[in-house]
């Protein structure tokens, strides 16, 4: 009996050491932030993201979705709601089409240092024999829109079914996509659930070859010292 | 103490702190950033701009939901997020109210003066219909 329960905590004892090692390591290049700290742009335009998945919901869902992580990134963040309206009331309706716009005609109407060019690949659920999986995946390009040049980009997905093959990121990492699941499974829009995760994960400022912070944050300029 | 011993059992006692120790690390391992408090009071604005783009609700209940955050952040002394003001202005002149129109756009320019060019965009192009 004792040397069972010895047993069982040594076990404990070694997952937890595994879940310690294992769950920070990244093996991804730096980012070359040196066009980024040079621009150091104020505001971000955010484009309506151009939809490669069959759900025609993407665009929008994942529209409404930027705000929060770039706003809470430093960033003053044009209301995407107005910004999208202004281009349906100028004939532009398809996200290609305004993706394709020039840097200064976007520039003269919204007065934004900079915009971001959105691809959403993935927004839907697939469903197989035993089990479906909702998977969000989308990429962004932050661009500057006074001199043209590629700031940053960046590349995030999320999936309902994370819990399931303990894909890394750590005992916190597996507690929110046990809760990502469990909200999945009872909401309706499975997509737009799965989607809040990715875009928080896309375009949060200090998280690893991320967005930097912008002037409102009190980490702007410093992130050499808080963050990765 | 006795009664300690008798409630958790003999090895409880001496294991039971390692773990505790071991789940405090395990559960600040991958936290980077400092804790902080947000920038701006959110309430469900995202959601709100969701339901916007659905066409789902009209301009009244849209300021009634955007009025509600308004309130509530007022109330605990934090900051709306980008483009509150902005999209409650619109709304205002959604239904005709021209006064709350022109107010809450120029908040907007007064919170965030990098929306300057935007907002003087959307104003005259108010005035020119």
């Amino acid at each position: 009996m004792k040397n069972n329960r010895n047993k069982s905590l040594s076990l404990i004892a070694l997952s937890v050491i595994g879940l310690l090692v294992g769950g920070c390591a990244t093996t991804r290049q730096p980012y070359d932030y040196s066009a980024f700290k040079e621009a150091r742009p104020t505001s971000i335009l955010v484009l309506p993201p151009v939809n490669n998945s069959p759900d025609i919901n993407a665009t929008h869902s994942v529209m409404s979705l930027t705000t929060a992580p770039l706003a809470e990134a430093g960033y003053y963040v044009f209301p995407v709601t107005l910004v999208d309206e202004t281009f349906k009331q100028n004939g532009l309706t398809t996200p290609a089409d305004i993706h394709n716009l020039p840097a200064e005609k976007l520039q003269t109407i919204f007065g934004a240092d900079a915009a971001l060019y959105i691809t959403v690949t993935k927004y839907g659920t697939s469903y197989a024999v035993l089990s479906s999986e909702t998977r969000v995946t989308a990429d962004a390009k932050l661009v500057d829109l006074r001199t043209q040049k590629t700031l940053w980009s960046g590349v995030a997905t999320a999936s309902s079914a994370e819990g399931n093959n303990n894909s890394g990121g750590g005992l916190l990492g597996m507690l929110i996509t046990a809760a990502i699941k469990q909200i999945v499974e009872t909401a309706t829009d499975h997509g737009r659930v799965v989607a809040k995760t990715t875009s928080l994960r896309l375009l949060s400022a200090g998280t690893y070859n991320g967005i930097l912070y912008g002037p409102r944050s009190p980490y702007y300029v410093k992130e050499d010292k808080v963050g990765p | 103490m006795k009664d300690f011993k008798k409630m958790f059992g003999k090895q409880s006692i001496g294991r039971s702190p390692l773990l505790v120790v071991f789940s405090a690390i395990t559960l600040t391992a991958c936290v980077t950033n400092p804790q902080r408090q947000p920038l701006y009071y959110w309430g469900d604005f995202q959601d709100q701009q969701y339901t916007y783009f659905k066409g789902e609700k009209g301009p009244e209940e849209g300021i009634l939901a955007l009025e509600k955050i308004r309130e509530e952040a007022s109330s605990k002394g934090r900051n709306v997020p980008p483009g509150l003001m902005a999209q409650l202005g619109i709304f205002y002149g959604m239904t005709g109210r021209m006064d709350r129109f022109e107010e809450d756009l120029q908040a907007e320019k007064r919170l965030f003066p990098e929306s300057s060019t935007y907002v003087n965009f959307l104003l005259k192009k108010k005035q020119e219909q």
